[in-house]
């Protein structure tokens, strides 16, 4: 989604009544972050949205980036809230093997899950499509990838092929390098 | 990470991020820049440094892997660690060949504006300086496209000389003195030489 650099844009101050839109939808998104959503975003805290390429906004405080809405989407957090609060998101993992792809923007695929490497939840606690979850790595410990799942886990694992994660937000693209000062 | 505590908490963890390739250092082999990176973990950051890089956590990384795909892997980030080389080679060669260009312009017999030319090849943002003129000279200070469609800061009054002070204070880690130039737009005779 963000292969390219971002260039910067404007910025502007967002509603208190959007703010506590967009807080509930957060929250409603991903109940992993009801205990910090004080820290996270503070009811006091000004939000401001930044124009992203795509239709797609970010918002930010204070300049640290929260979380980015495409148009037609829900909220996915920053890489960077993500590290700091990686409990919020469900995660799958893949081998190691994927990493040097999944961080040169290709699209997750599933081998990448489903080998020896990777993890996926059980079928109890099973993700649907459309669900966003953060991808880690073998053997390191921090998310290097966010997005929305295109087919659900169980399906990849019956299957092992084709299209995990599309358009995801991963380390090191344009968007985790874009300076908000 | 080194300072994060392992029990499930409240607050946010602080991820430590390399100085160098703004990733968290365990993804640093894949940023293209693996040997600066380490480099500077090792400086700023040891324990971690002892941890990531130590032959047993190398070693476990490698056997992972089968044979021939390490080998690819291997030769992908070669070629990567290359490719930013060669970039920032090149980023660099045309920072020594480009000038920053500050023009003073007659507008109207004794009225002059100063444009500025080439701020960004040197990583300065044309909009942000803009401002900051503006408020350090309290004149009007604008981005302007000129006609051959490139971009300048065009201030208002003749203020080249304090400008090129200022920029070699404020900016003076990226731009060296040799590559900025004044120049005085054409029709009166020379007066003030370049500094």
């Amino acid at each position: 989604m963000f292969k390219k650099d971002i260039p910067p844009s404007n910025r502007s101050k967002v509603k208190s009544s959007v703010q506590r839109g967009l807080r509930q939808k957060l929250l409603e998104t991903y109940p992993g972050f009801e205990p910090f959503i004080e820290d996270v975003m503070p009811k006091k805290a000004s939000l401001e949205a930044v124009k992203l390429p795509d239709r797609v906004t970010l918002y930010t405080i204070d300049s640290t980036p929260l979380f980015f809405q495409p148009i037609d989407g829900p909220p996915v957090p920053h890489l960077r809230l993500i590290h700091a609060y990686p409990s919020a998101v469900p995660t799958i993992q893949i081998d190691r093997g994927a990493i040097r792809f999944v961080l040169s923007g290709a699209t997750l695929m599933a081998p990448g899950l489903t080998s020896p490497g990777g993890r996926l939840p059980d079928a109890e606690h099973a993700l649907e499509a459309g669900q966003i979850v953060g991808v880690k790595a073998e053997g390191k410990e921090e998310i290097c990838m966010i997005g929305m799942l295109k087919v659900g886990t169980e399906e990849i694992k019956s299957k092992g092929k084709g299209v995990v994660i599309d358009e995801g937000h991963y380390l090191g693209d344009g968007l985790w390098r874009m300076h908000l000062d | 990470m080194a300072e994060v505590e392992t029990t499930p908490v409240e607050q946010a963890r602080h991820v430590v991020y390399c100085g160098v390739c703004t990733l968290p250092p365990e993804y640093c082999e894949f940023g293209g820049t693996a040997k600066k990176c380490e480099e500077w973990l090792k400086e700023n950051d040891s324990d971690l440094w002892d941890k990531l890089y130590s032959e047993d956590a190398l070693n476990a990384n490698l056997s992972t892997l089968s044979v021939s795909a390490q080998e690819r892997a291997a030769k992908d980030a070669a070629k990567k660690e290359a490719k930013a080389a060669a970039n920032e080679a090149r980023d660099s060669e045309r920072k020594a060949a480009s000038k920053v260009l500050i023009k003073r312009v007659e507008r109207n017999k004794r009225k002059y504006v100063t444009v500025v030319i080439g701020l960004e090849v040197f990583g300065l943002e044309n909009k942000k300086i803009a401002k900051d003129l503006g408020k350090k000279f309290a004149t009007g200070s604008s981005v302007t496209r000129s006609p051959a469609g490139i971009e300048e800061i065009t201030v208002q009054g003749d203020v080249s000389d304090d400008l090129h002070d200022w920029l070699l204070e404020v900016h003076g880690k990226k731009i060296p003195e040799s590559n900025i130039e004044l120049i005085e737009d054409k029709k009166k005779k020379k007066s003030e030489g370049p500094v």
